[in-house]
Formats: C-alpha cells, sequence, structure tokens
C-alpha cells in the first residue's frame, strides 16, 4: 500500500510541501522542494506487533500531522507526528466497547469516523475532544437499506454514507449529532470535496443521473453550522451513459458569493463542464480509444432536385471559377482573393451526406474500448451520430468490444438499403462467459437487433458469400471449435451448404505455439433454426504446426486482406517474360523469435537470437516456405498483400531495424503456356485453384535497413487493384510515412540494366531512405498512433487513410499520382475560354480568308 | 496516281462531225467518201498507238508504289524502333498508304481500260507492291512492339485464379 498525501510546510528556505509516503513498513516525509528524505518513521516505532497502523493521514496545523489507525479491532489509535522532524509527540488510544468495521475509516476536518462491524451505528472521535461517541443509523437515516459504508468522498464535516439503494449526505457539525441532509436514489456519483477560496467553507457535488439524458447536479455548500443545497438539472441530447466520475470547481462571483462548476466523465469517456444548468463545453474523449473503424458508403444523391438550386450552384460554380481565373491571371483585388481563399477552404461539396462520384466521401464507422460506435463523416470530421449498443448494456457484466464488420453492404440489387455493421462483443466473469452480437445501421445508428449467444465468440470470420439481400455470411467460432453460421436462415444455410464443404478455419494459440485447422462438419440442428444462436456445426480438426516452445514462440500472423482486389495475377517484365504471382488467398505469414529474445532488450547477444517466418497454406497445413534470420529480434510487424509480405524487425548484430520483402512466384504457370492458347482463350489460367494441388514457389527475398522503430504497418488499396501500393508506416513519431513498393522490391540491384530501369527498377541501396515528401501527416503527429486502416476511393488512383490513437487523422494518398482526374485547382473557366477564343479566332480567319480568296477571283 | 487521269479533258468541242453540219449540204467539189477513207486509216494508226501508249501508262502506274516502298523503307529507318510521334506517324502512313491503294485498284486503272488493253497483269504487280508496302508496315508495327505476338500481351489482365477452398481464422479472442 502507498498513499501520498502532501501538506504545506514553512521551512527555512520558504514555502513548500512535504510529501508524506505511507508503506507497508515506513512513513516517509518527503520535501517536494529537492526531494530530499526528511525523516521516517517505522513501523515497529508506532505499535507494538510492528504493522503499519496508520490508514489515514491529515494535517492538524502547521507543525504538526495526525496519524489515524485502528488499535486491534475495538479502537482508534491517533499520533500526533511533528512534521518537521518526524518525532511521535504522543500517541491517543480510544477504546469502544463493540468491534469496528476496519474498511470504514475516513477522517474530516474535525474527526474520525467510522462504523461499527454490523454497520448499525456511526462511531466518531473528535480530534480535539478524543471522546468516542455514537449515534445510530437507523434512528438518523431511517430509509437506508441494508449495509451501509462510508464513502471516500467528504467534505468539512460532510461525509457520504452508501447504502444498497441510495446515498445519504450526513453533517456531523458542532452539534456532535449526526445529521441527515439528503438522500439521494438512483445512481449518484460524487465528488471529492473542496475547499473554497477565502475562509473555511467546504463544497461536495453530487451527480444524480435522473434518466439516460438527464443528471442532476446537486452541490453541498457548508458554511459554519449551515448546509446550502442547491440543484439543476442538466439535459443532453446525446446518449452519453451514466457518469463515471465528477469533479468540483468553485470561482468567486462579481457579488463574492460562490459559482460552481462540475467536470463530469460519463461512461463514454466524454469530457463535460456543467455550470447554471448548461453544459457549457463537451470533449468526445471516447474517439481516443478507438479499437476497430471500418467505412460506410453514404446514401446516394436523391434524385428530384429542383432546377432552381441546380441553377444557383451553377452560377455560383461559374462565380468561383471566374473568381478563380482572376486570381490566376493576377488580377483579382484582395477582397476577391480572400473569397477564393475561403471558397478554398470552405468547398461545401466534402461534407454533403450523400455519395460523391469519387468516392471520397465516407462514413467512418469506428467502435470505441467503452462500447459506444460512433460515425464521423471523411469531410469535416464531424460526428454523424453516436450511440452505445443497448443490448450489450442491459447484459450485465464487465463488457469487452471484440470486432466490427460490414454486414449488409448496400450493392447490385439492394442498393436502397442502408448498410449494417455487425458488433460483436463478450462478457467474461467467473461465473459466466457468453458472447454478445448485434447489428446497427450506419445511417442512423439504430439498434437493429442484438442477441446473448450461449457460448463464447472465440473468431469470427467473414465469408466470401452473401444472401440475396446482400447480407454477408459470417461464421462464429466457439470455445469448442464450432462453427455457428449467421445470418440463421434458410436461404443463407441453403447457400453455405453448397460451400461447406470447402470451408475451412484455423486457429492460431500464441501461449501454446500452435496452428490448427479444422474443416466445417454438417449442420447439427435441423430446422427450426434458432435465430440467436446461429446454425451449429461441428468441427474436425486437420492438422497442427507446432513451434518447438524452447526454441520458437510465435509473435506476429498476418494474411490478406479478405476485401483485397487483385488486378492481375501475371507481372510482365520489359523483356516480354512473364512471371506469375502466387496468389493463394489461402495463405497465413507467422513469425515466430527465439523465446530468449522476448527478454529485456540489450541483455541478449545475437547469438541467442533469431526470427524465422513461415508461409503457411491454412487449407492444409503445408508450410510452403521458411526462412531464418540470425541475429534478429522483435517487435515483428508484418504486411501481407498480394504475392508478397513485408515484414519490419530489429537486427542485433547491426543494432538498426530491418525490413525483409518476400514475393512469391508460381513456377508452375511459367511454362506451359504459348500465345495461340491465349488468342484462343483455351488457356486455363483462370481456372479454379486448389490448396491441394502441386505448389512450385519461386521466391525472390531482400532485406533493407530501416532508420525508425514503427508502430503500425499497413498498404494502400485501391478500387481495382491496378495503381501501384504504398507501404504506409506509422513511425515511433507518431506520424504516417508511405514507402513506395517499389523500394522493397527484391528485384532491386546495384546497377539495373536499361530494361530493368525501364521496369522502374531503383538501383539497390542498403536502407529505404526516408524523404520529407514521403511524410503523409505532414507535420502533424497522431498522438498515440495506434492502426491505419486503408479504403478504396472510387477513383483508381487513390486510396482513403485513417489513422487512429489518441489523435485521429484522415487523408488522402495516390501511390501511382492522381492519373484519373483533375485537381480541385484545375482551373475550367481558363480552359473553357480558351476554346471560346480559339473558335472565334478560327470563325474570323475563315471569314477573312473567303474574301480574300474572292478578291482574287475578281482581279 | 490521280496524275495519269490528269490530261482527262474538263470540256470539249467537237468540231469534226456535228448533226448541226450535217444538215448543211456539203460545198461543191467535197467528197465526203474520200475524206472518211483518210480518216478511217489514220484513225487506225492512230488507234494502235493509243493502246501501246495506254499500256505503257498502265505498266507505269502500276510500278510507282515500288518508288513509294523504297521511300517508305528509308523513312522507316531514319524513324528507328522506339514507339514515339513520328514513328508511330510513318507506321500508320506506311500501313495506311498500301491499304487505300489497294481499294482503290480498280479506279486507278479505269482510263487504260478497253477491249483492246489488257490491265491484268499490271494490276497483279500493282497488288503484289502495295501488298510487300503493307508487310514493311506489319513488320515495323512489329519491331515497335506494338503487335500482340507475345504470351505477355495477352495476360496483362488476366483475372486472378479463384481458389476452390475457403479458410479463415487467427488468433481468439482472449
Amino acid at each position: 500500500m502507498l498513499i501520498v498525501t502532501s501538506i504545506d510546510l514553512h521551512t527555512e528556505s520558504g514555502k513548500g510541501k512535504l510529501l508524506l509516503i505511507l508503506g507497508d513498513r515506513h512513513l516517509l516525509g518527503v520535501s517536494s522542494v529537492d526531494g530530499a528524505l526528511k525523516w521516517s518513521i517505522e513501523s515497529k516505532e508506532l505499535s507494538d506487533n510492528g504493522e503499519m497502523n496508520i490508514k489515514k493521514i491529515v494535517q492538524h496545523d502547521e507543525k504538526s500531522i495526525y496519524g489515524v489507525g485502528f488499535l486491534s479491532l475495538s479502537g482508534f489509535v491517533v499520533w500526533d507526528i511533528d512534521a518537521k522532524t518526524g518525532h511521535i509527540n504522543s500517541r491517543d488510544v480510544i477504546t469502544h466497547h463493540q468491534e469496528l468495521s476496519m474498511n470504514d475509516l475516513i477522517v474530516t476536518e474535525s474527526s474520525v469516523i467510522s462504523l461499527d462491524r454490523d454497520g448499525k451505528n456511526i462511531v466518531w472521535i473528535s480530534l480535539n475532544q478524543q471522546v468516542l461517541q455514537i449515534a445510530s443509523i437507523e434512528r438518523h437515516i431511517p430509509d437506508g437499506k441494508g449495509r451501509p459504508h462510508l464513502m471516500e468522498e467528504h467534505a468539512g464535516n460532510i461525509f457520504v454514507l452508501k447504502f444498497k439503494n441510495q446515498i445519504s449526505l450526513v453533517n456531523l457539525g458542532s452539534s456532535n449529532v449526526p445529521e441527515l441532509i439528503q438522500s439521494l436514489q438512483d445512481h449518484s456519483i460524487v465528488s471529492l470535496g473542496i475547499a473554497l477560496p477565502g475562509g473555511d467553507k467546504h463544497a461536495l457535488s453530487v451527480i444524480q443521473q435522473v434518466s439516460e439524458d438527464k443528471i442532476n447536479v446537486h452541490i453541498f455548500m457548508e458554511e459554519g453550522d449551515k448546509i446550502k443545497v442547491s440543484s439543476e438539472l442538466v439535459g443532453s441530447d446525446i446518449q452519453r451513459g451514466f457518469v463515471k466520475k465528477a469533479y468540483l470547481n468553485a470561482y468567486t462571483r462579481n457579488d463574492r458569493s460562490h459559482g460552481f462548476r462540475v467536470l463530469v466523465v460519463a461512461e463514454d469517456s466524454s469530457l463535460s463542464l456543467l455550470q447554471q444548468g448548461e453544459m457549457v463545453w463537451n470533449r468526445e474523449d471516447g474517439l481516443a480509444s478507438i479499437i476497430e473503424a471500418s467505412t460506410a458508403e453514404l446514401p446516394l444523391e436523391k434524385e428530384g432536385v429542383s432546377v432552381a438550386r441546380v441553377e444557383h450552384s451553377l452560377l455560383e460554380w461559374l462565380k468561383g471559377h471566374w473568381l478563380k481565373l482572376k486570381t490566376a491571371l493576377m488580377v483579382a483585388s484582395v477582397e476577391e482573393a480572400a473569397a477564393v481563399q475561403a471558397l478554398r477552404l470552405k468547398s461545401t461539396d466534402k461534407t454533403k451526406m450523400s455519395r460523391d462520384h469519387n468516392g471520397f466521401r465516407k462514413l467512418l464507422v469506428v467502435l470505441t474500448k467503452t462500447g459506444k460506435l460512433y460515425t464521423l463523416h471523411t469531410g469535416d470530421g464531424r460526428i454523424v451520430w453516436s450511440s452505445f449498443i443497448s443490448g450489450f448494456r442491459r447484459s450485465g457484466g464487465k463488457l469487452t468490444m471484440l470486432k466490427l464488420l460490414p454486414w449488409q453492404v448496400p450493392h447490385k440489387h439492394a442498393m436502397h438499403e442502408n448498410p449494417v455493421f455487425l458488433v460483436a462483443a463478450k462478457v467474461a466473469s467467473e461465473e459466466n462467459k457468453f458472447g454478445l452480437l448485434a447489428w446497427v445501421d450506419a445511417y442512423s445508428g439504430m439498434e437493429i437487433n442484438s442477441v446473448r449467444l450461449t457460448y463464447f465468440i472465440e473468431q469470427i470470420i467473414p465469408l466470401p458469400l452473401t444472401d440475396g439481400a446482400e447480407q454477408r455470411l459470417h461464421i462464429i467460432i466457439d470455445d469448442h471449435a464450432n462453427a455457428h453460421l449467421f445470418p440463421a436462415t434458410d436461404e443463407s444455410l441453403q447457400i453455405f451448404l453448397e460451400h461447406a464443404q470447402s470451408t475451412y478455419f484455423y486457429m492460431t494459440d500464441k501461449e501454446k505455439g500452435t496452428i490448427t485447422g479444422f474443416a466445417v462438419k454438417g449442420p447439427q440442428t435441423a430446422s427450426p433454426l434458432s435465430p440467436s444462436d446461429g446454425v451449429l456445426f461441428r468441427s474436425q480438426q486437420l492438422w497442427t504446426i507446432m513451434f518447438p516452445s524452447d526454441t520458437e514462440r510465435i509473435v506476429t500472423t498476418a494474411t490478406r486482406r479478405v476485401d483485397e482486389v487483385v488486378h492481375t495475377q501475371a507481372k510482365i517484365l520489359t523483356n516480354q517474360d512473364v512471371l506469375y504471382k502466387y496468389l493463394n488467398k489461402n495463405t497465413l505469414f507467422v513469425a515466430t523469435i527465439a523465446p530468449s529474445g522476448a527478454e529485456a532488450f540489450g541483455e541478449t547477444s545475437p547469438e541467442e537470437n533469431w526470427l524465422v517466418v513461415y508461409i503457411i497454406d491454412t487449407i492444409t497445413g503445408r508450410i510452403l516456405y521458411r526462412l531464418k534470420h540470425s541475429g534478429m529480434c522483435g517487435p515483428v510487424h508484418a504486411v501481407f498483400s498480394e504475392n508478397w509480405i513485408v515484414y519490419h524487425y530489429f537486427n542485433v548484430r547491426a543494432h538498426r531495424f530491418e525490413y525483409s520483402v518476400i514475393e512469391m512466384y508460381d513456377r508452375n504457370r511459367i511454362d506451359n503456356k504459348n500465345m495461340l492458347q491465349f488468342m484462343l482463350g483455351k488457356d486455363n489460367a483462370t481456372a479454379t485453384l486448389s490448396s491441394y494441388s502441386h505448389v512450385d514457389l519461386d521466391v525472390k527475398t531482400q532485406s533493407y535497413f530501416f532508420s525508425h522503430s514503427i508502430k503500425a504497418l499497413t498498404v494502400t488499396s485501391t478500387a481495382r487493384g491496378i495503381t501501384g501500393k504504398q507501404i504506409l508506416v506509422g513511425s515511433v513519431g507518431d506520424q504516417i510515412l508511405a514507402l513506395d513498393k517499389r523500394f522493397f522490391d527484391p528485384r532491386r540491384t546495384a546497377e539495373p540494366t536499361q530494361a530493368e530501369k525501364e521496369d522502374g527498377i531503383i538501383p539497390l541501396t542498403d536502407a529505404i531512405p526516408i524523404l520529407p515528401q514521403f511524410y503523409l501527416s505532414h507535420a502533424y503527429r497522431v498522438e498515440g498512433l495506434r492502426g491505419i486502416i486503408t479504403v478504396p476511393a472510387g477513383l483508381e488512383s487513390t486510396s482513403l487513410v485513417f489513422a487512429y490513437g489518441v489523435d485521429l487523422f484522415y487523408t488522402h494518398t495516390a501511390p501511382s499520382r492522381i492519373y484519373d482526374s483533375l485537381t480541385g485547382e484545375f482551373n475550367y473557366a481558363l480552359l473553357l475560354i480558351t476554346i471560346f477564343a480559339l473558335l472565334i479566332a478560327i470563325i474570323i480567319s475563315w471569314i477573312l480568308s473567303e474574301r480574300k480568296e474572292l478578291k482574287e477571283k475578281w482581279k | 496516281m490521280d496524275k495519269g487521269k490528269g490530261g482527262a479533258r474538263r470540256w470539249a468541242i467537237e468540231f469534226s462531225e456535228t448533226a448541226s453540219s450535217r444538215d448543211v449540204p456539203d460545198p461543191p467539189g467535197f467528197l465526203r467518201s474520200s475524206l472518211d477513207l483518210d480518216e478511217a486509216v489514220s484513225g487506225r494508226q492512230k488507234k494502235d498507238t493509243d493502246t501501246s501508249w495506254k499500256q505503257q501508262k498502265a505498266w507505269e502506274v502500276a510500278q510507282a508504289p515500288f518508288k513509294n516502298l523504297l521511300m517508305m523503307g528509308f523513312m522507316m529507318w531514319m524513324a528507328g524502333n522506339t514507339v514515339h510521334l513520328f514513328s508511330i506517324g510513318i507506321t500508320i502512313s506506311a500501313l495506311w498508304q498500301p491499304i487505300s491503294a489497294l481499294q482503290s485498284v480498280g479506279k486507278v486503272f479505269e482510263p487504260f481500260q478497253d477491249a483492246r488493253t489488257d490491265t491484268l497483269l499490271p494490276k497483279i504487280c500493282f497488288i503484289c507492291l502495295n501488298i510487300a508496302g503493307l508487310l514493311l508496315g506489319l513488320w515495323k508495327l512489329n519491331s515497335l512492339g506494338l503487335l500482340p505476338t507475345h504470351v505477355s500481351d495477352w495476360v496483362s489482365s488476366l483475372p486472378p485464379a479463384p481458389m476452390a477452398e475457403f479458410s479463415g481464422g487467427g488468433i481468439p479472442f482472449k
């Protein structure tokens, strides 16, 4: 136990604070000025049995402090200690004929308060008189039910008793009789008491949750013997959940009376300042704890927009471009230039709540640790809606959020449906352990449905199948390796049964160092289906890979994104050669390190460290490739895309960070193709591939030094997968670096030939360079960066990037530059005017030439 | 090629024999029959020379693409084997000229066409030369790398093969 209290102390060298540190064996006085140990009292000096009996420390006056504790079970001990020297001035023992409750002890301004063992009576002593007094709780607080407890929070002589159904504020004034001030039902939070500036007044506030969106702020101020109580009702239109903590702060009004403001921390971790019955400001600090992020398309533009609006916008548009033209030609006045600047900043188009042609406007749906869902608009980062999932909150127990998955994406025939997200959570306590699912509409935040599962969720796997309403099929793996199919409808069951034979799953156990593969086995329950638990499928274990625990420990795994789009399976070199990418979706990258490498950094030698990477087929459990790096250690970050993996680790030998790249090509396909087959469409290059067929990999690898340790690693994604890729790195300085994939090309050589140069091969260097223009986050820092997600935009050239940590950051990146659209800065007006001028010039010159010709003829 | 027809008259006034002149009686002492005979003899001679001239002209026209071919070859050699505006322009015109010439074979030999002139051989020669020109153009196109003659030209947008099996999973939630 460690308690630190600080008291004011006047010393020769001026004002300073004395820090009192209460440990198991010692009470220490430490000067806050220089950190010097002023004095120390050992526990055996305080009591005979050598245990530390002091429970609470309070300042008595400028020179002395009181230490308060219990004497065995039925008495108080008060030590008077000299604050300067640590000398024990006196030790007073006050005994009681009954046992005291050891857990309830507070020391207020003038008394030491406790309860007796049964919680029937309040027992207190006045610090000045040191006489023990007793008062019956039942008599003074008749409406309290159950055994009360003393709350730590108190102010002046006001203390708080917490009953089962209520809290009661009690004043123990000079009258020496506990006096009930008020009892408050509902969920109530008590703030720490504060001393008001100027005079010995104290105040305490209680935040009482009246309903979901209304709280009552009670302020109890002690003025001498009188208690002033004031209440204010504050409403909020946003769901914030229960109040978790409250902090009271006082200020002096113009008329010298006291005003109060309360800082409230709500269940969603948001901060609100309440003053005079109003919310002065609010901060959505829950957004600092994002655990999962996803995106949804905005609704389509509504039809039937009136002509007047179009004309208006056309006029505005022309005006804007006219102004831009003027600035471009440098004839604009200062006001006009300012207007152009304002237009650029505003660009109202960005913040519309409808889908745009380029797919830049999207909704970012984020799930936070507190269990609240937020959607942010990518245009300006505003919160569109935020809500708790009520089905989860009703479940009780300690809730942990697991996953956020797109359940229904408006697409094809379900174009006008709203996108729906699936949120998974779990409740794990001693007695029960179960999973929770909820379906949430992405446009309104409305909870469509929520279920409490009878089993625990180990993993959720989205299947590459959708039903008629474009709802994605998911299987949930429980802790007995059973698979549960969702949605539990006949239609989805029919769809899944067609593919159940070829559906597999695997589980990676980091502690045991195993990876186990399973096959899904026929449905267990015949209809009727239980919509709340899914359709139950058993599984059969197929294979297990065990990593020897004394030499290898799994640190990182990586797979390809489920929604990754690959444009082509062929890579064509300048000399007309074709390399076929190995694009098996069911591959898993696993990195293991030596167990010794996990120990404190710098304590092991390069010989004791190694990093082994595996590429495993998750259908057959076949190890496709294995590579051992000696003298390397973690942490390992990896990203897997198309046919390549880039991973980052620490090189103990060179004492530098390193990247390695693995690229896999399928050698099976290289030889047996001739052009005629392709011309006639007789090739089998797009025939279905099986993991059970023969594999012949051509693996190319390369390593590069890198100067940073990193926090996150991901890759850009585009709509059709044609555009080149950038590796996005969350740097240790909380910035985002976009490194071109070409830097990681294993075909880089020191002196590339002309043909290789045409292929875009960069001459080999030992390190990946960091140029200032690689910083995607410019000069900003994304404080506490934890993750980066990338989403394809509608434009093939562009990928949307969202990074989250304590701060949030959103930007676009175009890995191969923007080749498919004109930038917003493009001057359409100038283009139109040029075309117009050219047309006029053509007409005039034509007329002139006609006239001249006629004249010639008349000569 | 139009030059061959260049001599074609736009208009002509026939002074020798017109219907109107027949209406007027011949002057005394003028014998029309002797004149006709005379004219017939010279006309036959003239027609003979005309035929051989036409034949000769037809051969000239038939051989004209050969010069063109040589010139094209020289231009192509000058243009080099890298893809840029000039080489592409040359190649396109090298392909287009023979094609358009082949399309208008009939028209080109029309002025020389009559019952007594044989234009078959010149036509064949003309066609052969133009086909040679076309081949030259194609060869150039290929050497520029614009003909899809490699496997790589056919697989560049080959979509990835679908997988027969599906697998998912990961580290269990703890």
